[in-house]
């Protein structure tokens, strides 16, 4: 195959689209580069990364351009590697879902960048994190243009590198450490699943470009056929594939029951937490659905919607009762994965990414807040011991207010008009309500929550004087600020930034204006105000208003009627259902539930192996290496003691008769005389005597 | 006892004389005066078994004799001089310590 051919077969290819691997490249070029500069330069680092990002985010935005000109999806490919007789091609593609999610990862990435330039500011490894931001965001970056679920595998795989190694960045803290080998290992779990699709969906195909002018295994042709195709189960092979590429976004995105790993990955530093486990790669998973939409069918698409559901609900559930401010928002970010799976599952591609855009902005900003308050009160995490910080931290509490309202789905706030249409579409959907009155019930709980948060963090008296420090990242000389302060402007601009997005965001997918879905879908857009008058959408959004009017009036009920004045008081709802809330504060038991089932499970299998391995097959390895050592002594016994002491003997008998011949020959004249004399004797006897007998 | 018995028993104990000495004696020059000894046991046999002999008239012994004798000499000054070298060489004639042409 003629790469060149390839590669230039349609001749007037936009450059956008040649050069729409550069997006990808720039910021992993910039890791590639920083990862070889010496820890000492910080400037030249952050320089790279923060310079690459731009670039890419220009970059982006003309691919947006470009998409919104040309919807019809574009791609390109070129052989990458042979084997047998099969070309396997790679290709990136550009159409609108492509072109949103570039813009969203450029330009959310920028911004943590920048924030990060602020937080990590007093951090040693200063070189390193950027190496590795950068390295993420190229990665991430890569999943989202890859035309191959092969390069979207592997882009996806460094993903999860990345995320393990940035939840690590403190590796000399045991709980980070922990956190970084967890949130590898379950999400391995995942993988495994993706894995297994997508070498079944290659069975099948004989191919794993997405599209592929008619012969990408997402075109009609190849799903119709795998949608005829039953397995042993009478289950179509298309929906055993969807299930098995779902099991590796159930992992990457936290869905239940895979979610444990992350809150526990909040162990990293904030930007990462921002970055990755909020804004993009845990959106990852609900991208690879949304990119292998085709390929689901309805049952694969209720399993979605029911899993989404279920996480929806009871992540909400866990973070009521969670005292960590980042575990709060981690587990908010489950809750909201899960409204995205179930947009995706009821609602089509445009629902589920819609709301993860408008989501990654608000969550990534409530992020960055925190790791302002964070920053601002020396390291504190719990939010016991804040309090009143609206005084002290004017800018990251009306940004974070701004995030916290966007994200319970406060009317005409960002995740009002995301959250809503997923809860429009849950309750349209023809299978069942479940999801949609688990949904419902998690939109309350989310308000609650979040506003339990707001007046632990920013209301009431000021606690953290009373609190003792607790075990921080940095040595304790760079700890000297004593009472909260703002953060420097380098991190509250990109909160205004976010702030806004997470304000009017919302307003590019509205009922009455829906361009964001009719961008997704190519459908054609109208304004009408009459979308509104549809049966039922004013008073499914009537509702949902007043679900979140009830949480947040709860919240207000619970934690800030009066106000919270020590740090040790008993939390207010923890004190009406006190076994209920221990429970949701020891995450319901998932942890514990999966240390005695599937943690035992693998010690236990793990000491079986170790005594195979050790007994059974060390045994037999170490018989066989005791039979060829005792074959070895034998040999080199036979060859010492009977080749080599026969030789021996002779030449020692040799040697001997040498020297008694030699010593005749002892060069004294004297001798040589007595031996002739003798002869003389013995001569003369002979004479004499020998004639006669 | 006829003359010639006699005179070989003489000779006979001349030679035995020379050949002690030879064995025995450390010096290079005593051994070879034993050597000398030897040979003029030798000379004194010639002279016997041709003055006891068939033919006396005929001077083949004494002819003999002379020619040994004068070979005898050459040889004794050849083995003095090789002596006198040895000795220059070891810094010794002592045949028992001159043992560097054994093999």
């Amino acid at each position: 195959m003629n790469y060149i051919r390839v590669f230039y077969e349609v001749p007037p290819l936009p450059w956008i689209l040649r050069y729409l691997w550069l997006i990808p490249a720039l910021p992993i070029f910039a890791a590639g580069i920083s990862a070889l500069l010496p820890k000492a330069k910080r400037r030249l680092s952050a320089t790279l990364a923060i310079g690459s990002m731009s670039g890419s985010l220009v970059l982006a935005i003309a691919a947006l351009v470009h998409a919104i000109a040309e919807p019809a999806r574009q791609v390109v490919n070129f052989p990458w590697m042979q084997f047998g007789a099969q070309w396997v091609s790679l290709g990136w593609l550009l159409d609108p879902l492509a072109a949103v999610m570039l813009v969203m990862v450029t330009f959310v990435g920028l911004l943590i960048f920048i924030y990060s330039l602020g937080y990590m500011a007093h951090d040693d490894n200063f070189t390193r994190f950027f190496c590795f931001l950068s390295l993420f965001a190229g990665a991430m970056l890569g999943v989202v243009i890859a035309n191959s679920l092969l390069l979207l595998f592997m882009c996806w795989e460094v993903v999860g590198l990345t995320s393990y190694l940035l939840i690590g960045f403190w590796f000399h803290r045991p709980a980070a450490a922990a956190a970084a080998v967890k949130a590898f290992i379950v999400t391995r779990v995942g993988d495994l699943g993706l894995l297994l699709g997508m070498v079944w969906l290659y069975a099948q195909t004989g191919t794993l470009l997405f599209y592929n002018n008619g012969a990408g295994c997402l075109e009609s042709s190849a799903v119709a056929a795998m949608g005829a195709h039953l397995t042993a189960a009478g289950m179509a092979v298309s929906t055993a594939i969807g299930l098995l590429i779902f099991c590796g976004a159930v992992g990457k995105s936290g869905q239940v029951p895979l979610h444990v790993w992350l809150p526990d990955a909040m162990e990293g530093p904030t930007p990462v937490s921002a970055l990755i486990h909020a804004a993009t790669m845990v959106a990852a998973g609900v991208y690879l659905m949304a990119r292998v939409y085709p390929l689901l069918d309805h049952t694969t698409l209720a399993v979605i919607a029911w899993v989404g559901a279920i996480t929806a609900f009871f992540a909400a559930c866990i973070a009521v009762a969670q005292n960590d401010i980042k575990r709060i928002l981690a587990y908010s970010t489950v809750s909201q994965l899960g409204y995205m799976m179930l947009g995706l599952g009821v609602g089509g591609v445009a629902v589920g990414i819609f709301h993860l855009i408008t989501h990654a902005f608000f969550k990534s900003l409530l992020f960055l807040g925190a790791g302002s308050v964070i920053h601002g009160c020396t390291e504190e995490q719990d939010i016991r011991n804040m309090g009143g910080l609206r005084r002290f931290m004017p800018v990251t509490f009306v940004t974070y207010a701004a995030a916290m309202l966007a994200l319970c789905g406060f009317p005409l706030f960002a995740g009002f008009w995301s959250k809503d249409a997923i809860l429009e579409h849950a309750h349209a959907w023809s299978l069942s309500l479940g999801p949609y009155y688990l949904g419902a019930i998690g939109a309350l709980l989310t308000a609650f929550y979040m506003t339990r948060q707001m007046y632990y963090v920013f209301f009431g008296p000021q606690r953290i004087a009373e609190a003792a420090p607790l075990e921080s990242p940095r040595p304790p000389e760079q700890c000297v600020i004593l009472h909260p302060h703002e953060s420097p402007s380098v991190m509250t601009i990109p909160l205004t930034i976010l702030a806004v997005f997470a304000v009017f965001l919302g307003f590019v997918g509205t009922p009455a204006w829906p361009w964001f879905q009719s961008f997704l879908s190519a459908t054609p857009l109208a304004f009408s105000m009459h979308a509104f008058m549809e049966p039922g959408l004013i008073a499914l959004m009537l509702y949902s208003s007043l679900l979140v009017f009830a949480g947040l009036l709860l919240g207000w009920w619970f934690y800030g009627r009066k106000p919270i004045t020590r740090a040790t008081d008993p939390d207010a709802l923890g004190r009406r259902i006190p076994v209920i809330f221990g429970a949701l504060a020891h995450r319901l038991y998932v942890d514990e539930f999966y240390k005695y089932t599937v943690l035992l499970l693998a010690r236990f299998v793990s000491a079986l192996s170790a005594f195979l391995d050790r007994w059974i097959f060390g045994g037999v390895v170490n018989l066989v290496s005791w039979i060829v050592t005792g074959l070895g002594w034998f040999d080199s016994g036979v060859d010492r003691f009977v080749v080599n002491g026969g030789f021996d003997l002779g030449c020692r008998e040799l040697s001997v008769g040498g020297r008694l011949v030699a010593s005749l020959q002892n060069g004294r004249v004297q001798t040589y005389l007595r031996v002739i004399a003798g002869a003389l004797v013995v001569f003369a006897a002979l004479l004499l005597w020998g004639h006669r007998g | 006892m006829n003359p010639l018995a006699a005179c070989l028993l003489v000779s006979a104990l001349l030679f035995a004389v020379g050949l002690a000495g030879a064995l025995t004696r450390r010096s290079a020059i005593l051994v070879l005066a034993g050597i000398e000894l030897m040979l003029n046991a030798a000379n004194l046999n010639f002279i016997a078994f041709w003055r006891f002999g068939t033919h006396p008239e005929a001077l083949t012994g004494i002819l003999f004799v002379i020619f040994a004798i004068a070979v005898a000499a050459a040889e004794a000054a050849v083995g003095l001089a090789l002596i006198l070298a040895i000795y220059r060489h070891a810094r010794t004639s002592d045949v028992s310590e001159i043992t560097e042409m054994k093999g």
